[in-house]
């Protein structure tokens, strides 16, 4: 049973709700961004209405992304704080890669890799909305020198590079780690999973604290 | 081809070659601004030809008006009051687009065939194209092209590709009463501008010159000025216009740069699933859970 009570509580309806919301719209904004960044992906246009409507449509799908990620990352700082112990976990990636698991230091809710992600992604976010802004030309382009304006063009082309590349990483991830889907889906994962991925956090949540 | 003095030989968003096979002569119009006496005639004349109407603007107490380029003002006149070597000169500028042969603006599209380039050198905006980003304003060298609020479209300068697709000169160089406009072959008014440049020269103005900006390969449109070498006194003539930095990475190294990165990624992982597996729950912690299931 997906919901089985035995199970153990990874993310809230909310979280979830909140989660997803961010995906759908980076989604949006990938393809329509991309679409706009090189000629091979001109086609993709034809998904949102052509070349014009997704030039409309791309900043307020951002916008909306913007919103959705500033709430979830405020709600899940403190979880994403970088600790030695992290750093340490991160010096393992080599042998976790090559499948071999039996040096990593044991992981609260987040290993050290997903923190790093997280505040990765927190950075682009914030140049991606920053240049956006300054090369959104139906409203803001004018009010900045081109200048501005061309440098904010490269950033936000870099950023985004840069943030698709971790999302691909970040979805990877969820189907490499089997099971671990299961969580942001249905938001409980079994104890075995948890135990084997989370072993600080299983324990922390076993003991009572749930 | 329809038009063969048409023949595109670059256009924006386009990664595969345009026909070559063919060449066309290239043209060229030359402004004369030591000719020129600011009468706005070839401004009256562009709006007449290309059937644009600007707002009836507000009196700003100069001669300028409009005072700066519009959707609809494809090229103004703008003057300006400098003291020089000789005294007091009254410089007249008539700004428009300059028909780089190396076009910023057509490197800056992201709208497949939005801009393209003729085989003769003109510079055209394909309005049905274009989707209204903006990008060209920001790639442009010389701050040309206009966004229309009414439609989303940018516009600028054709050089009147339609008149000249069938022999005409452009409506600007038509009605000059001067003749400080002049448009031909481009070989040939590159050699008027040299007489032009010969005779101030033989007048005084030793710093006389063509302004043909080698930044951005040259251009199709050019000046005379008296003072060549200094430029900016032209309302802010740019002295070594090139495509901007930031411009040619974003649209030179980053684009199949970025792209390729991306799809090295997505294909790694996919080979990283194939030849390491997934990563499962081991065996002690299934059976230690194994009423779970």
């Amino acid at each position: 049973m997906k919901n089985d009570p035995e199970k153990l509580l990874r993310y809230t309806p909310s979280e979830r709700a909140n989660h997803w919301l961010t995906a759908i719209t980076f989604i949006l904004l990938a393809l329509t961004g991309l679409s706009l960044f090189h000629p091979f992906f001109y086609p993709l246009t034809l998904l949102f209405g052509g070349g014009v409507w997704t030039r409309i449509i791309h900043p307020f799908f951002g916008i909306l992304m913007v919103i959705s990620f500033a709430i979830m990352s405020v709600h899940f700082r403190q979880l994403n704080t970088m600790t030695p112990a992290d750093w340490q976990w991160m010096r393992h990636l080599r042998e976790l890669a090559n499948g071999d698991e039996r040096n990593m230091p044991e992981s609260g809710k987040f290993n050290g890799g997903q923190k790093l992600l997280f505040r990765l992604l927190v950075l682009c976010m914030a140049l991606l909305f920053l240049s956006g802004i300054v090369i959104w030309r139906a409203y803001f382009s004018f009010l900045f020198p081109v200048w501005a304006v061309r440098l904010s063009a490269v950033v936000h082309a870099a950023a985004a590079t840069l943030i698709i590349g971790l999302i691909i990483f970040h979805i990877y991830m969820a189907i490499w780690v089997r099971e671990s889907m299961d969580a942001m889906l249905y938001g409980r994962v079994r104890r075995a999973w948890a135990k084997q991925h989370h072993p600080a956090w299983f324990r922390q949540v076993i003991s009572g604290d749930k | 081809m329809a038009l063969q003095s048409l023949d595109i030989i670059r256009r924006s968003a386009t990664t595969t070659p345009s026909p070559r096979q063919r060449r066309t002569q290239e043209v060229a119009k030359l402004i004369d601004v030591s000719k020129c006496i600011g009468c706005k005639a070839c401004q009256a004349a562009c709006m007449e030809w290309n059937d644009t109407r600007d707002k009836i603007g507000t009196n700003h107490g100069v001669l300028d008006n409009p005072m700066d380029l519009t959707e609809n003002s494809w090229t103004v006149m703008r003057y300006s009051e400098v003291e020089t070597s000789r005294g007091l000169e009254w410089l007249i500028r008539k700004d428009g687009c300059m028909h780089c042969a190396k076009p910023g603006c057509l490197m800056a599209c992201p709208a497949p065939g939005a801009i393209v380039q003729y085989s003769n050198g003109i510079v055209d905006f394909q309005e049905e194209n274009c989707i209204g980003c903006g990008y060209c304003i920001t790639g442009c060298p010389f701050n040309i092209p206009r966004l229309s609020k009414k439609d989303s479209k940018v516009y600028k300068c054709t050089l009147c590709s339609d008149r000249v697709a069938v022999g005409l000169e452009p409506a600007c160089a038509k009605t000059c009463p001067t003749g400080a406009i002049v448009f031909g072959a481009k070989e040939d008014v590159m050699r008027h501008a040299q007489g032009r440049v010969a005779d101030l020269k033989s007048r005084g103005f030793a710093s006389a010159g063509i302004y043909y900006p080698k930044g951005v390969d040259g251009t199709h449109v050019f000046y005379v000025l008296q003072h060549a070498d200094t430029p900016g006194i032209y309302s802010g003539l740019p002295k070594d216009p090139s495509i901007s930095g930031m411009v040619s990475i974003w649209k030179g190294v980053l684009k199949p740069v970025a792209s390729f990165a991306l799809a090295l990624g997505a294909f790694g992982a996919f080979f990283h699933y194939v030849i390491k597996g997934p990563n499962e729950v081991s065996k002690e912690n299934e059976k230690e859970f194994e009423d779970e299931k």
